[in-house]
């Protein structure tokens, strides 16, 4: 067997390890846009934070591509996929055949239309190693004071916290009435806002740039909505990310707002699959297909898929919202749908000002389909169980929010199934 | 593979095991030292959980799936292909906590030793966890379930 | 108590050195002696709770705790002892009856310790137990008189006899009657688990036969005692054989009270008994004032059990115990079981349990002989109670004339008791005797089941050990032999009672 697996993060890395541990002997071949080893992407924050040296980026160990027998071929951006005759070609016009194709290009950022951004230096996106590294060049030629970042989602502010550590004078500017809006309430934004407040970063509700304004040709300030103006020397725009789907326009391949799959993660096409923040994947709790760029998400797709490339049979049964970040030294989770309010669903949630904590839960017909902890993050990931597991949690709901909430809170039998160890009950 | 159960019919409540394993995996490794002057510094990743008669050691699950597992998104945390057991590596974690908003039976910690997440790792090294072999009551039971199942 | 009178027996010490306050001393103390002050930070134990069990001490990780008799002394008094003066302040105080658990504590003389085994030398050669077979199998129950047998055409012979009932044993150790509702469900639960897996029995006691039980009822010899609780049909056909109890050493001529806050739904259901309700035992069976009385209730029995199952009386080792034993076979009785005056209990008055029996060792030697004497002996086994501690304790018991032992203290022991003697109060800290199920999940019957058998297997390699040594090859070799046995610093009387020879002699 033949695979061709695109890209080198999380998905295609869980579908190298998913193919190999069905077959142990088939060709992998992996292409990548970028030419490092497989790296975390999201340790880019950290990285120009100075908080982890480059050493400490990999994804995955250096023999990866050597102990999983992968042909990686990085540095290599695919432009074009054939599925008829089951072959893709790179930018630098070499031709791969493939039996089982794998197409894990993950997102790109989203720029929006600016007046003045196109060009202009000191701009920049914020999703690869290469962008930090480019930040991190041009704060050390540049003398750099202040900066603006564009975007109150998790890039924008662990951007936002990375610049802080470096020194800088941050602005984040959000459009909505919060930080991290799909997630958040405002509760919520208010803790964070008060800890990046904590560090002297400004935070711009409400607005967004509308002018980025260039002396020679370098950012030098913003016009934000209503017209006020920011003076910066460095612009992060970190507005969000969409799936990078460009190079399959003339594919084929069934494209929605991500490439479509079906619950094997199959595309339109025979033998090719997809993963990851490329893929409009299923969302269980508002049951309808759209892009979920979060990490786990992408692994396990990538997990499953290469599973199921390699001849198993192997479901998808969706994914939710998730994400655990910490800014400014206030950890934070929010999980599901966090946000929702109204019918059908029944809030609870307290607040403990002194402690900065916050604990919400949403529940729609006693059943648990959102959270967000702020500052008390402990045992999170019971409630993502009992959400995942559409547990009835109509007779505990008393005890949700409560300081001892742990699986004793739990029916006896839920918490049995779990401390046997999900999925190796025996 | 070789897991901890948990015999919540038998559990006193004493909590040895988590005061055991915090020593394991303390510096000195000596008990008086580990809860003297490394208190504070050390999570035991085995957490006993208490209400009313109803006592047990939870530690993590070493879950076939772990969701721990995909959720890490520095490496940090990786499956022994040997043996099966879930590890965590602390020098390559940065405490952004995904593994423990995923872990579905709060099994995984914020660790007091550095700004790092905190789990059990069966005490690798040794020939039972440390919480197993002591507990007074034999709550704890270290056992191949699936094996005995086949 | 008034404040100024309650003195503590022990004084708990707590090396500051060792302690890292990981309070594992104040979760396990039901008795709240130690307290964790949240504003100090550190633990603080009240010495004048402590019942000397060691509970806290055994599980406390760094050996921080060590607790010694307290060392408030009187002014020397031989007559006025510590204990008495203390016990005149308590009932001063309260007016009631004092109470004690477990059995004679007093420092009367052992007679055990007053008595040797032989051993070969030379002559009629010593026999290693590990090369050769060495038989410990006992039955008890009633022996023929004679066996008479059968020939067939071609010389083969068979036996003619029909035996009575025996309960076959592999060792001669049996576990004596502790009632369901006195110790705990798993500790009953153990004892009928290792019993089985050593392939001897125990005793349910007057608590009924719970239902969990059942499956390990051929292990099982339940009890009909004053109080009659849990008896039915059922109850006297599931088992091995049934035992009428008309007395215990501990407390002898006196009933049994289990308190209702012990009587929870599965005690009471086992017992037949309304939940909470004191479970009295009367102190004589309102239908037993004679020996034919006694006898209509054991043919009551047999009746019941098709003549079976063997029927044993159980009584307490008093003044007269060797006619009443005699009394009790000639009643029908298949298995006479004595009780000694240190035999355990879970509550007795104090006063009776020190003062009242004679010693199992005179008792059992006076019954054998008064057996024997009236040509009876064969009729019953005898089995003997009241406080084993070892297994030279069983082999000498065996010389002296019993057929087997029953051990109680020594199992509880094995299972984790520390003899505090405050069985009484249900606030047992090792699981044992309680039924508050906070304490009671304390006792892993797994392990407790495996420790028992561990004991039963321990002492029976000795029994062997030393039977080899003797160059004897079959308990029932010993049984009765008195020869094999000396006294040592004995008056002549007490060895004529036993009917041993003085070592020299």
């Amino acid at each position: 067997m033949n695979y061709l697996v695109i890209g080198n993060s999380a998905a295609a890395v869980g579908a190298v390890e998913g193919i190999r541990s069905v077959d142990a002997e088939g060709k992998i071949t992996l292409l990548a846009a970028e030419p490092d080893h497989t790296y975390s992407r999201p340790l880019i924050s950290y990285l120009l934070a100075g908080k982890v040296g480059p050493e400490r980026l990999d994804y995955r160990p250096a023999d990866f591509y050597e102990k999983f027998k992968v042909e990686a071929k990085l540095g290599q951006e695919v432009v074009a996929v054939d599925t008829a005759a089951h072959t893709v070609a790179t930018k630098a016009g070499e031709k791969f055949s493939y039996d089982r194709l794998l197409i894990a290009t993950g997102g790109r950022p989203f720029v929006p239309e600016i007046a003045g951004l196109a060009g202009a230096r000191g701009a920049f996106t914020f999703t690869a190693l290469d962008d930090a590294r480019r930040i991190d060049q041009y704060l050390k030629e540049s003398a750099v004071k202040e900066a603006v970042v564009l975007g109150g989602g998790m890039i924008g502010l662990k951007a936002a916290e990375a610049l802080l550590a470096r020194g800088l004078q941050v602005t984040v500017v959000e459009l909505a009435d919060r930080l991290l809006s799909t997630s958040f309430d405002r509760a919520a934004s208010e803790l964070l806002e008060a800890a990046l407040e904590r560090r002297h970063a400004a935070v711009c509700l409400g607005g967004t740039v509308e002018k980025v304004i260039a002396n020679n040709g370098a950012v030098s300030a913003v016009s934000l909505t209503g017209g006020r103006e920011l003076a910066c020397q460095l612009l992060v725009v970190a507005i969000g990310v969409v799936p990078n789907v460009e190079f399959l326009k003339s594919s084929g391949l069934k494209l929605g707002r991500g490439l479509v799959v079906d619950d094997h993660l199959r595309t339109s096409a025979p033998d090719v699959y997809a993963a990851g923040d490329v893929v409009e994947g299923w969302d269980f709790l508002a049951e309808t297909k759209r892009p979920l760029p979060i990490l786990p998400l992408a692994c396990r797709q990538g997990r499953i898929a290469g599973c199921n490339m390699a001849g198993r049979d192997e479901s998808y049964l969706g994914g939710m919202p998730m994400n655990a970040i910490e800014i400014c030294d206030l950890p934070t989770i929010s999980v599901g749908l966090a946000n929702a309010s109204g019918e059908p669903y029944e809030v609870l949630a307290v607040r403990n000002p002194e402690r900065r904590t916050y604990r919400k839960v949403v529940l729609r017909e006693n059943k648990i389909v959102g959270l967000i902890l702020i500052g008390d993050i402990d045992r999170a990931g019971i409630f993502t169980g009992l959400i995942e597991n559409k547990v009835d949690v109509g007779p505990i709901k008393h005890l949700l929010l409560a300081e001892e909430f742990g699986l004793l809170s739990l029916d006896s039998e839920y918490r049995k199934h779990m401390v046997s160890g999900p999925g190796i009950e025996v | 593979m070789k897991r901890i159960y948990a015999r919540e019919d038998l559990c006193l409540g004493c909590r040895l095991c988590e005061i055991h394993c915090l020593v394991a995996h303390s510096k000195s490794r000596r008990i008086i030292s580990a809860m003297t002057r490394e208190k504070g510094q050390i999570t035991p990743r085995c957490k006993v959980e208490e209400s009313g008669q109803v006592t047990f050691a939870l530690q993590c699950r070493h879950c076939e799936h772990a969701r721990c597992l995909e959720a890490c998104m520095t490496g940090a945390i990786t499956r022994d292909p040997a043996t099966g057991v879930v590890l965590h590596n602390a020098d390559k974690c940065v405490g952004c906590w995904m593994c423990l908003m995923s872990c579905p039976v709060g099994a995984i910690q914020r660790g007091r030793e550095g700004h790092v997440a905190s789990k059990c790792d069966l005490c690798q090294g040794e020939a039972a966890p440390v919480c197993v072999a002591n507990c007074p009551n034999e709550a704890l039971l270290f056992e191949d379930r699936e094996e005995r199942k086949k | 108590m008034r404040k100024w009178l309650v003195e503590p027996d022990f004084i708990l010490t707590r090396d500051p050195d060792r302690c890292i306050n990981c309070q594992v001393c104040v979760r396990q103390c039901a008795n709240d002696v130690h307290v964790h002050d949240e504003e100090a930070d550190l633990v603080q134990s009240d010495s004048e709770k402590c019942v000397g069990c060691h509970r806290c001490a055994a599980l406390c990780p760094t050996q921080a705790i060590s607790i010694e008799k307290a060392s408030l002394e009187f002014r020397p008094n031989g007559n006025w002892t510590a204990d008495r003066i203390r016990a005149v302040y308590k009932q001063a105080e309260g007016g009631g009856i004092l109470l004690s658990g477990m059995g004679n504590d007093q420092t009367l003389p052992v007679l055990w310790d007053h008595m040797v085994l032989n051993a070969s030398q030379v002559t009629n050669p010593s026999i290693d137990p590990l090369r050769e077979p060495m038989e410990l199998v006992t039955y008890l129950g009633r022996k023929p008189d004679r066996l008479e047998l059968n020939r067939d055409a071609n010389g083969k012979v068979s036996l003619a006899t029909e035996l009575a009932p025996q309960l076959r044993l592999e060792t001669p150790i049996m576990f004596s009657a502790m009632s369901y509702g006195s110790i705990s469900y798993n500790a009953s639960f153990s004892l009928a688990r290792a019993a089985q897996a050593a392939g001897t029995f125990a005793n349910t006691g007057e608590g009924g036969l719970h239902k969990d039980f059942r499956p390990y009822a051929k292990n099982l010899i339940v009890q009909v005692a004053s109080g009659r609780f849990g008896v039915d049909p059922d109850y006297l056909n599931v088992a091995a054989a049934v035992e009428i109890k008309i007395g215990q050493g501990a407390k002898p001529g006196i009933g049994g009270h289990l308190p209702a806050e012990k009587v929870d739904a599965q005690v009471s259901a086992t017992r037949m008994i309304p939940e909470r309700t004191d479970a009295l035992s009367p102190a004589p069976h309102h239908d037993i004032y004679s020996i034919e009385d006694l006898r209509q209730l054991i043919y009551g029995i047999k009746e019941a059990t098709q003549y079976t199952k063997p029927v044993c009386v159980k009584i307490s080792a008093v003044h007269n115990v060797a006619a009443i034993a005699s009394g009790a076979v000639r009643a029908g009785a298949d298995i006479v079981a004595i009780d000694g005056f240190r035999g355990g209990t879970g509550a007795a008055p104090t006063v009776i349990r020190d003062n009242v029996g004679i010693p199992i060792e005179l008792a059992l030697a006076a019954v054998d002989a008064r057996l024997r004497d009236e040509g009876i002996r064969h009729q019953a086994s005898i089995v003997a109670a009241g406080s084993f501690r070892s297994s030279a304790d069983v082999i000498k018991a065996i010389a002296l004339g019993a057929d087997a032992v029953y051990i109680g203290t020594a199992a509880l022991v094995a299972m984790g008791c520390h003899l505090c003697q405050k069985c009484y109060t249900g606030k047992c800290n090792w699981g044992i005797a309680t039924q508050d199920p906070m304490l009671t999940k304390r006792l892993n019957a797994d392990v407790a089941t495996r420790r028992l058998s561990n004991l039963l297997r321990g002492w029976s390699l000795e029994i062997k050990e030393m039977l080899g040594g003797m160059g004897i090859n079959a308990i029932e070799s010993l049984r009765g032999n008195r020869e094999h046995l000396r006294g040592i610093a004995l008056s002549d009387r007490d060895l004529n009672i036993l009917g041993i020879k003085a070592a020299g002699e």
